[in-house]
């Protein structure tokens, strides 16, 4: 037992009106802990406070009574003896009367009524005893906010916990709760309200009850907070929303049947008031209720409500203003949320009692009105907006009636469908379909667009009953239900009517409404299940005609056009879904065929780019589709491209592109998403090289880049998603073309000495490099860069040097292709494997010790065989002794960059010497001024060639760290170690700044900064700020010296991004206050950067960034920044205005005198 | 002092969407008075949490510029023919716009013929550059004009 002098302190400070609120409740905290490792019981605590629970200062007693609730309410885990419990309650139910303490007597009550009755908890007589009193002893409204809340939780409690005490006290509690919750007004405390009503009415549900005397009184007090309106412009009090509260309320109104009476009259008549959100509310009181009242309480509202819900409907749907807003062809009408929720109820109300609601709706005079004059409505164009409304309500009503059960469908269409017949001058057909009375039913008068409109509606109604919301459901529906019948006497005609639509030769713009409909309406018709509703095979097919005819022949009319391809798809995914043998071939031979005979080369009806729309649109339709189509489009390709081989015709050459295009960026991808299809790529890839080994006679002589880069890009998607053997096979094929009928091959499979021997005249065999030798080339290489890693690769020696040879020739894919080959040549081989095989080590080997390289003698390739290993022979190797060996040595450098990229990418550390061979190319212009040169003469002139080299090497930097589209990446399965981009960031950085610091010519510099500046502007921003107090000051050099060439703008650019990201970050803050000064006058100079608007507009962006620096840090430079901005001001471009306008406020306010908003 | 509001009552207009420009990098880029109206139109009113906007003193018509020979006019309407805030507003304008253009601009702003009681007398004091200035020497009328340009109450 704790010593008591140590817990009556805890007392003392509680009690103690003067203590702060923290120390109460540290007090509080204390003894609970106590009473909670039962170093106290609450029978030694009652008697050591009895003094202040009844002393006659009701200041001291409700402290005192307060304490002790809290600490039962502390205790709500803690199982406490019955007996004790008893007298707890028994005197916190004595204290209810006491109103000068009720605060605690209210919280006491209610922490133990809350508790479980495995730790022990009030009985039924005693929650009974706390009911009587509180109905005795407590004027809810005439307390305080929190107090009211207090007894309206412990009402709650009572409810929810003790129903059964509660009922034996009969009318008195129900007349105890009105008068309690009469013109309560606090959100909080009304919700509470509306439970307890809802409590109440499920408690005494009998009709003859208490509840029932009462209903009309409660309902009095309930009805007035209808509908739920918050004055505050948030729609939020004390963090309950509008919609919690009005949900509430729903939920006590609909509590019981009782409130009928007084509810529904209430409701209709608040649904005429003018107040929108009213509106809204009654119908969605009204949708609850009328199912919680039950169709026999309902009935006799039926009328009331069918007149205000047609009211609301008729009204409520507003025409749009514009009609740019979409859908834009539509009927102009936008639901708004009454119109939705009137419909809602309108549902409802059919499924509880369809009967007497359909009678009401087919003899609803005003419906019959519109139905019968629907002839009035002839033209969309001369109908007024208000009967537009009107037509709009109508359909409305029409379609969800329909929606709603097959009863009510049969109904509507009984009732409203010969009349529409009649209006559009059908009549039935007899039941072979075959003759029509209508056959030459012609546009000569149009279509009466009212009845167009609704028989549109009715439609759709139908097949959604029947398919339900997208799915194909399998309800049962008997071919003679009357509206299937009517339908299907009236289908051949009612689909010439709609066809009849599309044949407008009017302005487009007039027949709008009608081409929406129509060729809606066409849709729903061949879109019907067959199992029950079996639209005839002749006029599925005709549909299908009519829309294909108006896909080939009136492509002009676009929204025509593009409707009637909306259609055609949804068609085809219908059938692809719902297996209908029949309506697929119908589709097949109609659509698919004639789509794919438009690919053939001597079509020349529509733009390419609209027929290959249509041809991929189709295809997603279905997968038979989409292989139907593939062979159309292959064979198109196929065909195109013999003629750009043969014939040279260049015409083709530009459709072939579009056409590969489609294929690559369009039809592949699409297939991983059908997926079962790997079959396909592979066979096109296969093609692509047998028709090349066929035609060996080519007689183009210029090589169309843009269509060799087609393509390319078509071989690489096409190889890339092969699976292993798929490729294997491919580049076996592949190699076998190659090495039939290129001379390069050739060439380098002869002897390398031969070509040592030649030297320098490979660079002649620039000229000779023929087209077709390029083409197979370029194709070989793409397969390469497209293969899987576990792929193998056969002669692979042979393919390196073709590689090679073909490399020093300028040709980049060639590079790119020896960069994936190292990327994903395996480490090492299994000795058990085929000799054939090469590991990554002997592929590099015969790259680097190649004859190639070293045929030019002192070339700075050298370095990369491992011979030079930065000795300084290696240094004197870099000298170039032989002007012409440039032209060898940039493209090399190009291919050490993509097989450096290779190498990086996989983590390999021979990346280190390929950097320092581009390091030293860099260099080299500081060696040719320091080194004495053999040809003294010749200083000017070789650094002037020295230039190109020093450039490209710069460039490599950027091949190294930029992501390729062209190969290394994902989709063409490259191997990438993570973060191998901040590795080599942190590795290559410091010894570019310090090449930079120790240089001293200006054109070194310049260069070195290229590097510098395409490292950084690739490296993810993360492992930039790590550094960034190091960097920022080169970054800032980096940025003046090469902002004075325009050839920089973009390498400007994207390392003005990296500043700005550093700025931007909250880590790299730190780093730009302490250079902030030269920060801002770097940025200053951007401001006016001459050749990029987005470089300045960035520019001043920064600066606005700078001004959320400390105000120490930047006060002194403000003037500066103000005076440079105000400049820009006067920029030409109206974006950097609008940032220098933004930025100039920033920085005139860090100091103002007036005020900052 | 005036006690009360000037106007206890103004009727307020909707706010115009904002029509965001197309991104034509080939565009004239010229200051036009959409660009002026854009910069204007948020100024709230010295009397009441509305911008000038929404009170109807200005629209996109009643700007007038002139690039080639550096002109902005700008002409506004009171709420009503006595206000006496037409002057504040219109040092708003000048303050405002004296902000986000080069200082070579000449801006004129006037009231609207016929809208206002004291219509030269405002004028001419709104066009005058010492009283100008001295205006803004005032701590309170700098203030007053300062809550409305970077209030953000509206």
């Amino acid at each position: 037992m704790a010593d008591p002098s140590h817990w009556i302190k805890h007392i003392e400070s509680f009690v103690n009106s003067s203590s702060s609120q923290a120390q109460q409740g540290a007090s509080l905290d204390a003894i609970a802990t106590l009473l909670k490792n039962d170093m106290l019981t609450i029978e030694a605590l009652v008697r050591e406070m009895e003094m202040y629970l009844t002393t006659t200062d009701s200041v001291i007693r409700a402290r005192g009574i307060l304490l002790l609730a809290e600490l039962l309410n502390c205790l709500a885990s803690k199982p406490i003896d019955d007996a004790t419990i008893c007298s707890l309650i028994g005197f916190f139910t004595e204290r209810l009367a006491d109103w000068k303490a009720l605060r605690g007597a209210l919280v006491g009550c209610l922490a133990l009524m809350r508790r479980k009755s495995i730790v022990g908890m009030v009985t039924g007589n005693e929650a009974r005893a706390v009911a009587q009193s509180c109905l005795q002893n407590l004027q809810v409204q005439s307390l305080g906010q929190l107090d009211r809340k207090l007894c309206f939780e412990l009402l709650e409690c009572l409810l929810d916990h003790y129903p059964d005490a509660l009922v034996a006290l009969g009318d008195n509690i129900v007349y105890g709760i009105c008068e309690a919750i009469d013109g309560e007004k606090d959100p909080q405390c009304l919700r509470l309200t509306f439970h307890i009503v809802e409590l109440l009415a499920r408690f005494f549900p009998d009709p003859l009850g208490p509840l029932a005397s009462f209903a009309g009184d409660l309902f009095e007090i309930l009805g007035c907070y209808f509908p739920i309106h918050f004055t505050h412009a948030k729609g939020e009090v004390d963090g309950l929303k509008r919609d919690e509260l009005s949900r509430a309320l729903m939920l006590a109104f609909a509590s019981t049947p009782l409130f009928e009476p007084f509810a529904i009259p209430l409701l209709l008549e608040k649904l005429s008031s003018s107040l929108p959100s009213a509106k809204v509310d009654s119908l969605k009181y009204l949708s609850y209720c009328t199912v919680k009242y039950g169709a026999d309480r309902m009935a006799k509202h039926a009328e009331a409500l069918w007149s205000s819900l047609k009211d609301a409907i008729y009204t409520s749907s507003h025409p749009i203003l514009s009609l740019k807003s979409e859908p834009p062809y539509d009927m102009g009408f936008q639901e708004n949320e009454i119109a939705t929720e009137a419909l809602i109820l309108l549902r409802e109300v059919i499924l509880q009692n369809d009967g007497l609601f359909l009678s009401l709706i087919v003899g609803d005079e005003d419906l019959n009105t519109t139905i019968s004059s629907i002839t009035s409505f002839k033209n969309f164009e001369d109908i007024s907006a208000q009967n537009k409304q009107k037509l709009h309500a109508v359909g409305q009503i029409l379609s969800v009636s329909a929606k709603t059960s097959m009863a009510s469908c049969n109904k509507m269409f009984e009732n409203f469908f010969p009349p529409l017949m009649d209006a559009l001058g059908l009549s039935v057909e007899n039941s072979s379909g075959l003759s029509h009375p209508v056959e030459d039913y012609s546009l000569s008068d149009q279509l009466h667009f009212g009845a167009l409109y609704l028989c549109f509606e009715l439609l759709a109604a139908c097949r959604y009953l029947v398919v339900g919301s997208g799915e194909v459901t399998s309800i049962t529906v008997s071919v003679h239900e009357t509206w299937c019948c009517m339908l299907q006497s009236f289908c051949g005609s009612l689909s010439k009517a709609f066809s009849s639509t599309l044949v407008t030769s009017a302005d487009e713009n007039t027949q709008k409404a009608y081409i929406h409909f129509g060729v809606k309406g066409l849709q729903i018709l061949a879109t019907f299940p067959g199992s029950f509703f079996p639209v005839p095979k002749s006029i599925f097919e005709n549909i299908l005609m009519n829309l294909i005819s108006v896909i080939t022949l009136d492509f002009s009319k676009t929204l025509l056009w593009k409707s009637s391809l909306k259609a055609l798809v949804e068609i085809g995914s219908f059938i692809d879904k719902c297996d209908e043998y029949e309506k697929a071939q119908s589709f097949e031979g109609i659509v698919v065929e004639r789509i794919v005979s438009l690919m053939s080369p001597d079509d020349f009806t529509m733009p390419l780019t609209l027929k290959l729309e249509v041809l991929f649109d189709i295809g997603t339709t279905g997968q038979n589709f989409m292989l139907r189509i593939v062979k159309g489009l292959e064979k198109a390709i196929f065909a195109n491209l013999l003629e750009v081989y043969v014939h040279g015709n260049l015409k083709s050459a530009e459709s072939t592109i579009q056409l590969l295009e489609c294929y690559s960026n369009k039809v592949l991808p699409s297939f991983h998403k059908i997926g079962g299809l790997a079959d396909v790529p592979f066979q096109f890839a296969v093609n692509v090289w047998e028709q090349i080994e066929n035609s060996m006679a080519y007689s183009f002589r210029f090589p169309e880049k843009e269509l060799l880069g087609a393509i390319m890009a078509a071989m690489k998607f096409a190889v890339g998603s092969c699976s292993e053997e798929s490729q294997s096979i491919l580049i076996q094929k592949a190699f076998s073309v190659l090495s039939s009928s290129t001379s390069v091959l050739k060439e380098s499979m002869s002897d390398t000495t031969g070509i040592e021997a030649e030297g320098l005249q490979v660079n002649h065999n620039l000229d000779r490099f023929s087209c077709r030798d390029e083409w197979i080339i370029s194709l070989f290489a793409s397969v390469i860069i497209a293969l899987r890693p576990q792929t193998q690769i056969p002669n692979l020696k042979v393919i390196l040097h073709v590689f090679m040879t073909t490399l020093l020739r300028g040709h980049v894919p060639a590079a790119q292709a020896l960069g994936s080959i190292i990327n994903k040549l395996p480490l090492k081989i299994n000795a058990m494997e085929v000799s054939n095989n090469s590991s990554l080590e002997e592929a590099m080997d015969i790259i680097f010790n190649s004859s190639l390289w070293s045929s030019h003698d002192n070339g700075p390739l050298w370095r990369c065989c491992g011979m030079g290993d930065g000795s300084e022979a290696g240094l004197n190797s870099l000298r170039i002794s032989n002007v012409n060996s440039m032209l060898l040595q940039i493209p090399a450098i190009v291919g050490l960059a993509w097989m450096g990229k290779g190498l990086l990418m996989r983590g390999h550390e021979k990346v280190k010497d390929i950097t320092m061979t581009f390091l030293s190319c860099l260099l080299s212009d500081g060696d040719a001024q320091t080194l004495p040169l053999k040809q003294g003469s010749l200083i000017d002139s070789s650094k002037q060639d020295v230039l190109p080299l020093m450039k490209s090497a710069a460039d490599a930097f950027h091949v190294l760290m930029s992501d390729s589209e062209a190969c290394l990446n994902r989709k063409f399965h490259a191997i990438i170690r993570p973060l191998y981009k901040q590795r080599y960031f942190s590795t290559v950085i410091p010894i570019l700044v310090s090449s930079v610091v120790k240089s001293n010519s200006s054109i070194t510099r310049f260069m070195l900064y290229q590097a510098f500046a395409h490292v950084i502007s690739d490296t993810p921003l993360s492992a930039i700020l790590s550094e960034a107090k190091k960097l920022i000051p080169i970054i800032l050099d980096c940025l003046s010296m090469l902002s004075e060439d325009i050839l920089n703008k973009d390498i400007i650019y994207n390392v003005l991004l990296v500043l700005s990201g550093i700025l931007m970050d909250r880590n790299g803050q730190e780093a730009v206050a302490e250079n902030a000064h030269i920060i801002i006058s770097c940025l200053i100079g951007l401001i006016s950067y001459p050749y990029m608007m987005i470089v300045r507009e960035t520019a001043i962006q920064c600066l606005l960034a700078m001004s959320q620096l400390p105000h120490a840090r930047i006060y002194p430079l403000r003037t500066q920044v103000l005076r440079a901005v105000s400049k820009a001001l006067d920029d030409p471009r109206r974006a950097v205005r609008q940032e220098a306008v933004r930025c100039r406020q920033a920085w005139a306010s860090i100091a103002s005198r007036s005020l900052n908003f | 002092m005036t006690l009360g509001l000037i106007n206890a009552n103004p009727v307020v207009h909707a706010k115009k969407e904002r029509i965001a420009r197309t991104e034509d990098p080939h565009c004239d880029d010229a200051v036009d008075p959409l660009d002026i109206y854009d910069f204007v139109r948020d100024i709230r009113d010295p009397e009441h949490p509305y911008s000038l906007e929404q009170l109807s003193v200005l629209s996109e018509e009643s700007i007038t510029v002139d690039e080639k020979l550096g002109r902005i006019l700008i002409t506004f309407t009171p709420t009503i023919q006595h206000c006496s805030m037409a002057t504040v507003i219109g040092l708003c304008l000048r303050v405002k716009l004296k902000e986000c253009f080069p200082p070579y601009f000449k801006v004129d702003i006037k009231v609207a013929p016929g809208s206002h009681a004291n219509e030269e007398s405002v004028n001419k004091q709104l066009n005058d550059k010492e009283r100008v200035a001295a205006a803004l020497e005032n701590p309170n009328l700098r203030q007053l004009v300062d809550e409305c340009l970077y209030s953000s109450e509206l």
